[in-house]
């Protein structure tokens, strides 16, 4: 069981005049076994949010709790411990591998770490993590640099599985991704939730994908949340003027071939 | 995360300015520590440097006046703060030796050094910089893989020789076997000749080298296919669009050669017998004058800070986002 | 390992260098042992002899032959700079890496550090070595090492620093991995390549300054005698026996240059296992050509004639364009028979994953292919003028201000040292022979045009002082500035956000509209380009597969292509049911470095037959109006091999 608790959340980036609030005041709960999504555009903060409940970004002010456990405490908490509490997959499955080791390797690294397998036992772990991710274990011996930006990502997937963390962070897992190959990763997370129980936050920019995927949507615009709600009633019913922009500037295929674009009224182009 | 504060920040000319003082203040910050260092080594080196400096037979007297002269019995931060405030004074201490000051013999010969350097200096980045962007220009894409080898393998023969090796055979064969040139010393025009390409040309095939690198990564940047797309003449995109970047990334690399030229002026004015700071700083350090050597080790310390500083101010001025990514 | 090595011995350079250093090393163990009592002994009778049969170099004050001092003083010199260098390289790597992985704080504090001993002139830094140790052979290491030491741990930090900042090394510390295995295992593999080759280079280095150094007369003291020693031993007789500083000379060359050349083919191979080592154009051969077209060389659809689009004269013609990059194996060829037609003022999208070879196409139309690319087309004509082989410079030429191009990441391709404005006067200056004033209103009324606030001021600016998307405004004017009547847009809003995206298409649909211009731009986001373009052409592994009117793409079932099909239904939208798995394409694209026979798609495609895995389907006009590349075309019940074009005629 794990519940994830965020009250209050600022993060502050530079210093005296320079200071910006990158995540301003932000509140959010993941429950148990959900997936709550996390939208916004570049600069919203929600990044920032991420890398903070995954312990790479110091917190200025506010909790973050999982079941009541302080994750900002930064002092006397045993490393494994915390590895076991919160892990992050990363946007770029290019440079969230070390090209140094094989696919093997870096599942297994995570496996040394968590707990006390003999090296067959470990073995057998790889190949059942690769298992859990769809891929043959043919890839064990193979250098990230072998293989594609897909099969990258469901390694990092099973490298962070390895762990059986409490919480997964997803920061923008589909991004990088071709086209052809983002609904099958997108197909695997929302599996492997299901089959694991997982809690999961999923960040990303992408509305489409996060109104499938997730069971909640936070938006989030200048480090704060503007709205939080029901996954498919957020896209389909946005409360917020910013929500709503966000949903109408979706380049839709309904769209092919009209003069959409023309009847847009754009009075100024400030960013 | 971070919003492009510079559109709605502080005015560009402010913002340089700052750039200009937070690096001369880490300049100062260097030149102090250097002093502080050099203060003290002379202290804490074994033996009485007064004593070697005079040789053993010198009169316990005459090391002890001297001694005196110099304060060294006095303690050890009155020695420091007496030889700070000479240092504010422009008095750079005497030689052990003579007891003549080390300030008076920089002020004779600081210009013959400068003057070296400078024109070596100029004569590096005017043939190196356009010969490696010429080179790179010929050999981008895949093709003339023989110009490329035969430039570089020149460039590593060429860099390979020290600029005093190459002193010497200047020397042996246009001064000694075809009496074409002055051996040594500094009485006209034609004696700079020698002792500039000794220290050139070296620095010069090395630049060339990272030029041609630079060039080359520089030409296979977005912004020169932009410059292409916009149907440029050969020249402008060249010139005004990969010359300036090419120029940022070679100074970056290549500033430290420079300051390493200025070492290399020491062996080549040995050499030539050059009346500047390098024949007088290898003669003290000879005669063991520890006094002479302290003060034109400092000498030479500010010679290059300041060099490194130039390069750097040159490099913001052509690359104005380094002065700003410094800001954030 | 072996293959590596045995790579890397093919180099002629690395095969030199490693004989010089087998010369020396050779040279460092037995002379001393051979010729060491011989080169120490001074004679009294042979002093300053010039070079003779005897003494090939002659004989120092003592009578010394100088050839064989020259050989004996090989070992010292040599140990001395590798010893050096090792101490450098070792108190440098640990001062520059470890940081990487002891946290921002430690990093801040060890980069002051070795920024500050930077600053340390290495001239000081050896004097100070002198006055505290004397002169001396150990004086001269310790020197060389305290001055290399700051340029290696500068290395290792820049180095490191990639890694530190590196995701892998994130995942790692959120693994709980510890400290010293992150230090061991991923920042040490990470850097060690360069810092080898520095390493390398750099005894090369430490051989001329250790020698300095004891011309200087600061180093190696008599009786013991290295390189530099005897140089300035031999400069001092230099009126009497000019040979006799020339060996030492030579060696000194004859050593640096074997470790630098060696550091210098160490870098290269690993530049070329990285980016694989393409052969010479010799051994290339001429580049692949596409083949001539089964059908009539006319690609155009007959339906276009109904149209009447065909009594129009097509603004660019592109029959049979491939694009070839020399590889390690042979030619890649990412753009294989590549044909279409844009007419005037049609906007046209091209769609694509990676790798699909969208951009190198329409880079190489605007004769923007990177250097090295040969690109070859049986037709090639843009507004009534023939392309067909002429270099890029002079279709460029031709092309002048008639093709504007937007390109991808609109930070890197405005250069970083010129105002926005300049960039944009430079067309009006060269091509319009505006003057400097006029060129310079007109780049802020184009400013003003893609609705720039503050035209005026901004042009004054450089780049990246503009926002992502003010950027990508910019150069969309700077690419209408000509007054092109085609513009080719490669991603132009791949990296921006949704909000920021959507007025960007809408100033680019508007921009064509008002001023008739055609366009071409490429995506890898099919809405993105089913809202702007009219014509769609899909691309997959090298080859349009399907060429269609974007209408269609609101009704996949109308389209012909599996690929398109599969590709417009595997994004989830704002209707995709949440209650079913996403449709997905199983497999991955093909690798091009090897020719794929048949239909490249075949081994992702649930229709493929044994005929699309041996036989490559040729581009054909299809019953959609459109074009289709396909053995079994899915947008009808009529028999798969029933040909489109009859029933269209019909």
């Amino acid at each position: 069981m794990a519940e994830l608790v965020i009250e209050d959340l600022v993060v502050t980036f530079g210093h005296r005049h320079r200071a910006v609030n990158a995540v301003d005041g932000v509140s959010l709960t993941v429950p148990h076994g959900t997936i709550v999504g996390l939208v916004g555009e570049s600069g919203s903060g929600k990044s920032t949010v991420a890398r903070t409940v995954a312990g790479l970004q110091r917190a200025t002010s506010g909790r973050v709790t999982l079941d009541g456990d302080d994750l900002l405490r930064t002092r006397g908490v045993d490393r494994r411990r915390r590895a076991r509490d919160v892990q992050m997959i990363f946007q770029d499955p290019y440079s969230s591998l070390n090209p140094r080791m094989t696919v093997g390797e870096t599942i297994e690294e995570a496996l040394t770490t968590h707990g006390d397998l003999d090296a067959k036992q470990r073995a057998a772990s790889v190949r059942e993590l690769l298992d859990l991710v769809r891929l043959k274990a043919a890839v064990t011996g193979q250098y990230p640099s072998q293989i594609s930006g897909g099969m990258r990502q469901r390694v990092a997937i099973a490298r962070c599985l390895a762990v059986r963390p409490r919480l997964i962070v997803a920061d923008e897992i589909t991004s990088a991704l071709d086209a052809s190959v983002q609904g099958a990763v997108l197909n695997l997370i929302r599996d492997l939730q299901r089959e694991l129980d997982l809690s999961m936050i999923f960040i990303t920019h992408n509305l489409a994908a996060v109104r499938y995927i997730a069971d909640t949507t936070a938006v989030m615009s200048r480090g704060r949340v503007v709205e939080h709600g029901d996954a498919a009633a957020i896209v389909a019913n946005p409360r917020r003027p910013y929500t709503r922009a966000l949903v109408s500037a979706i380049p839709r295929i309904e769209n092919a071939g009209t003069d959409h674009l023309l009847r847009l009224t754009d009075p100024e182009g400030a960013r | 995360m971070t919003r492009p504060t510079s559109a709605s920040g502080r005015p560009l000319g402010n913002r340089w300015l700052g750039f200009l003082l937070r690096r001369t203040g880490r300049m100062l910050v260097a030149m102090w520590v250097i002093v502080t260092v050099a203060f003290l080594v002379l202290r804490i080196a074994g033996g009485d440097p007064v004593r070697s400096a005079l040789g053993a037979t010198a009169d316990e007297s005459v090391v002890q006046a001297r001694r005196e002269q110099l304060g060294l019995n006095d303690p050890l931060v009155l020695q420091y703060l007496d030889y700070l405030s000479g240092l504010f004074r422009g008095d750079l201490g005497v030689s052990l030796i003579t007891g003549r000051s080390v300030t008076e013999l920089v002020s004779h010969r600081l210009p013959a050094t400068l003057e070296l350097a400078g024109i070596a200096f100029l004569a590096v980045l005017l043939v190196a910089v356009p010969v490696g962007l010429g080179i790179a220009i010929i050999t981008q894409g895949n093709g003339r893989r023989g110009t490329e080898m035969a430039f570089t393998g020149v460039t590593a023969f060429i860099a390979a020789i020290p600029e005093y090796l190459l002193g010497v055979v200047l020397v042996i064969v246009f001064a000694i076997t075809l009496h074409a040139l002055p051996v040594a010393g500094r009485t006209g025009p034609a004696s700079y000749l020698l002792p500039v390409i000794a220290l050139s040309v070296s620095a010069a095939a090395s630049i060339a080298r990272i030029a041609r690198i630079e060039a080359l990564n520089t030409l296979k940047d977005d912004y020169v296919r932009t410059a292409r797309s916009k149907r440029l003449p050969a020249w402008m995109i060249y010139f005004r669009h990969a010359l300036p970047n090419m120029l940022t990334a070679t100074l970056t690399i290549g500033g430290t050669l420079l300051a390493a030229m200025i070492a290399g002026s020491v062996l080549v004015e040995q050499v030539f017998n050059w009346p500047g700071l390098g024949t007088a700083f290898v003669g003290a350090i000879t005669t063991k004058d520890y006094g002479i050597v302290q003060g034109l080790a400092l000498v030479y310390a500010a010679i290059i800070l300041v060099v490194n500083l130039l390069v750097d101010l040159v490099l913001s001025l052509l690359d104005r986002r380094t002065s700003l990514l410094e800001t954030s | 390992m072996t293959t590596r090595r045995s790579a890397l011995l093919r180099q002629p350079m690395a095969i030199t260098a490693a004989c010089m250093l087998g010369v020396l090393v050779v040279l460092a163990v037995l002379a001393p042992v051979l010729w060491g009592g011989q080169a120490a002994a001074a004679n009294p009778d042979a002093i300053t002899l010039p070079s003779s049969a005897e003494h090939l170099l002659g004989t120092d004050k003592l009578g010394r032959d100088v050839l064989l001092r020259t050989l004996v003083a090989t070992r010292l010199s040599l140990v001395m700079a590798v010893a050096a260098t090792a101490i450098g390289a070792c108190a440098g790597l640990l001062l520059g890496a470890l940081p990487a992985v002891l946290g921002a704080r430690a990093q801040r504090w060890f980069a002051g550090v070795i920024g500050t001993w930077l600053a340390f002139p290495v001239l000081l830094i050896a004097m100070l070595t002198v006055i505290l140790l004397g002169t001396g052979a150990t004086t001269a290491v310790v020197a060389l090492a305290l001055t290399m030491a700051p340029s290696f741990a500068r290395l290792a930090q820049t180095l490191s620093s990639r890694v530190g900042g590196s995701e892998y090394l994130a995942a790692a510390r959120m693994l709980g991995v510890s400290r010293r295995r992150q230090f061991t295992r991923y920042v040490l593999p990470n850097i060690a390549e360069p810092v080898i080759v520095n390493v390398t280079t750099s005894i090369g280095g430490g051989l001329l300054a250790l020698s300095s150094l004891s011309f200087l007369g600061v180093g190696v003291q008599p009786p013991d005698f290295d390189w530099g020693r005897l140089l300035s031993e031999g400069f001092g007789e230099v009126y009497n026996s000019p040979v006799a500083a020339i060996g030492p000379g030579v060696a000194v060359v004859f050593a640096g240059l074997a470790f630098s050349m060696l550091g210098e083919s160490l870098a290269a191979h690993l530049r070329h296992r990285e980016h694989g080592k393409a052969l010479p154009p010799r051994r290339l051969g001429p580049a692949p050509v596409a083949a001539r077209p089964v059908e009539t060389p006319s690609a155009t659809p007959k339906e276009s004639t109904e149209e009447g689009v065909d009594t129009v004269v097509p603004l660019l013609e592109v029959d049979g364009l491939s694009v070839s990059f020399p590889g390690p194996d042979g030619w890649i060829t990412p753009v294989q028979d590549v044909s279409f037609r844009i007419a005037p003022g049609e906007i046209v999208g091209v769609v694509g994953e990676s790798g699909s070879g969208k951009s190198v196409t329409v880079m190489s139309v605007a004769q923007l292919a990177p250097a090295g690319a040969a690109v070859t087309a049986r037709r090639l004509r843009f507004d009534g003028e023939d392309l067909t082989g002429l270099t890029p410079a002079a279709a460029g030429k031709v092309l002048g201000t008639r093709v504007g191009v937007v390109f991808q990441d609109s930070l890197t391709a405005l250069n970083p040292a010129l105002r926005v404005g300049a960039q944009l006067a430079e067309v009006p200056r060269v091509h319009g022979n505006a003057g400097r004033r006029q060129a310079r209103e007109m780049s802020v009324r184009a400013l003003d045009d893609v609705r720039i606030p503050d035209a005026e001021h901004r042009a004054q600016q450089f780049p990246h002082e503009f926002s992502g998307g003010m950027r990508q405004r910019a150069l969309i004017a700077m690419s209408q500035i000509g007054s092109p009547s085609l513009i080719i847009a490669d991603e132009p809003t791949t990296a921006l956000d949704v909000t920021v995206q959507r007025r960007v298409l809408a100033l680019l649909r508007r921009g064509c509209a008002e001023s008739g211009t055609a366009a071409i731009v490429v995506s890898h986001d099919v809405a993105v380009l089913a809202e702007l373009c009219g014509r769609i052409l899909v691309m997959y592994a090298g080859r349009i597969v399907e060429d269609v009117d974007c209408a269609l793409l609101a009704t996949p079932e109308r389209l012909a292509h599996p690929y398109t099909r599969a590709l417009t239904a595997s994004l989830p939208d704002l209707g995709t049911d949440r209650t079913r798995q996403l449709v997905t394409i199983p497999g991955e694209p093909p690798d091009l470095s090897r020719p794929v026979p048949g239909c490249a798609f075949a081994a992702r495609c649930a229709f493929a037959t044994d005929r699309c895995r041996t036989e490559t389907p040729v581009l054909a006009p299809h019953r959609h109006l459109g074009r289709v590349a396909c053995w079994h075309p899915q947008d009808a019940t009529a028999p798969d091999t029933a040909p489109g074009r009859e029933e269209v005629e019909a």
